[in-house]
């Protein structure tokens, strides 16, 4: 079966952003009412699994081999079957 | 072992770009160096060929995913039993910027633990944000673990520049300060971001150029025989590669980086 992943890579809540910083700031100066922006990186992964959960579970095991680092990473698993 | 015989591995893939200097300066010094690629390096099985291992500068694999992650997880994937049998041996791994992040991302530093399967620490985004290329203090602070460093004086300041986006060395949250003191007592720092006198930083930009947690710019792992730094001491291996050579009135013949290279041969000759 395919399933297909969708990965959010975004760093954990309390370490700074400067990238989202940076872009607040430029929102700023556009003149719109920004209180934060924080950035996210987004994979989507096309793979085989015999189940959701297995795919889950490679998705999952992806993520702290590979995607995040846990030291500032969070991340979040989206998975569907695909068509 | 002696210098002419000493053999040493500095490993290339896509995007690596600081081999070449890295290689003149080991040579420099009358040792065999070789720029080889990982391919290659796999292929072969050859990694015991050699008595040291330098990951180089650049941005290894575009820098996709973090920087140096991917080459990271090549490293650890595709050489994992030679790897551990190079550190088991005691032979030296050097990472210098995108090689220290390299060896960060590969659980190898600070590897309290012995190998990390997952990184232990992370060099992020600077603050302030973007590519900084610049010179930088960097205060001597271990204590003689690191043999990259042994010729050094604890507290002497060395003058080496620094080019990176990503080199905010980083512990978790909530840990830092017990992590520090576990480098601290492992003798695992190594250099610090200072002013010229040798006074610390304390995280002011520009003197710490990244926002480094302490001021942390080198860490070697608990053997001191794998060492990694965001400073290029490549860079500031002659005299007239120094931002104020013109205006010098005697030219030194070397700068500060060289002592880095120089105690790793020393301690290759020493041990094989």
């Amino acid at each position: 079966m395919r399933y297909i992943a969708r990965v959010e890579v975004s760093l954990k809540p309390g370490h700074s952003d400067p990238e989202g910083e940076t872009t607040k700031n430029s929102l700023a100066e556009l003149n719109y009412p920004v209180r934060d922006v924080r950035v996210s990186k987004v994979y989507t992964i096309l793979l085989e699994a015999s189940s959701v959960r297995d795919a889950e579970r490679m998705v999952e095991e992806m993520c702290r081999r590979l995607l995040a680092n846990p030291v500032k990473d969070d991340y979040k698993i989206r998975i569907e079957a695909a068509e | 072992m002696k210098k002419e015989d000493v053999k040493i591995c500095i490993i290339r893939v896509g995007g690596t770009n600081c081999d070449r200097e890295t290689k003149r300066s080991l040579e420099d010094l009358g040792v065999k160096a070789e720029v080889q690629h990982l391919n290659r390096l796999v292929r072969k099985g050859s990694l015991q060929e050699f008595d040291g291992l330098v990951i180089p500068g650049g941005f290894s694999f575009g820098d996709y995913v973090r920087a140096g992650a991917i080459l990271a997880k090549s490293l650890t994937a595709r050489l994992r039993g030679e790897l551990k049998l190079f550190i088991d041996e005691g032979k030296p791994i050097l990472g210098i910027c995108n090689g220290f992040q390299v060896l960060v991302e590969a659980g190898l530093l600070p590897s309290f633990n012995g190998i990390s399967d997952y990184p232990e620490a992370a060099l992020a985004t600077n603050i302030p944000i973007g590519y900084r290329c610049m010179w930088v203090y960097l205060r001597h602070e271990n204590f003689g673990r690191c043999i990259f460093t042994r010729r050094i004086p604890q507290g002497n300041v060395l003058k080496i520049p620094v080019a990176h986006a990503e080199g905010r060395f980083i512990f978790p949250r909530g840990e830092a300060n017990k992590l520090l003191e576990r480098l601290l007592e492992n003798d695992q720092l190594v250099f610090r971001y200072c002013l010229e006198d040798g006074s610390p930083a304390e995280g002011r930009f520009p003197e710490n150029p990244n926002g480094s947690f302490y001021d942390i710019a080198g860490i070697c792992d608990p053997s001191g025989t794998i060492f990694g730094l965001m400073p290029h001491p490549e860079r500031a291996f002659y005299g007239w590669q120094l931002p104020d050579w013109t205006r010098m009135r005697r030219l030194p013949r070397f700068a500060d980086g060289r002592i880095i290279f120089s105690s790793m041969i020393e301690y290759i000759t020493r041990k094989f």
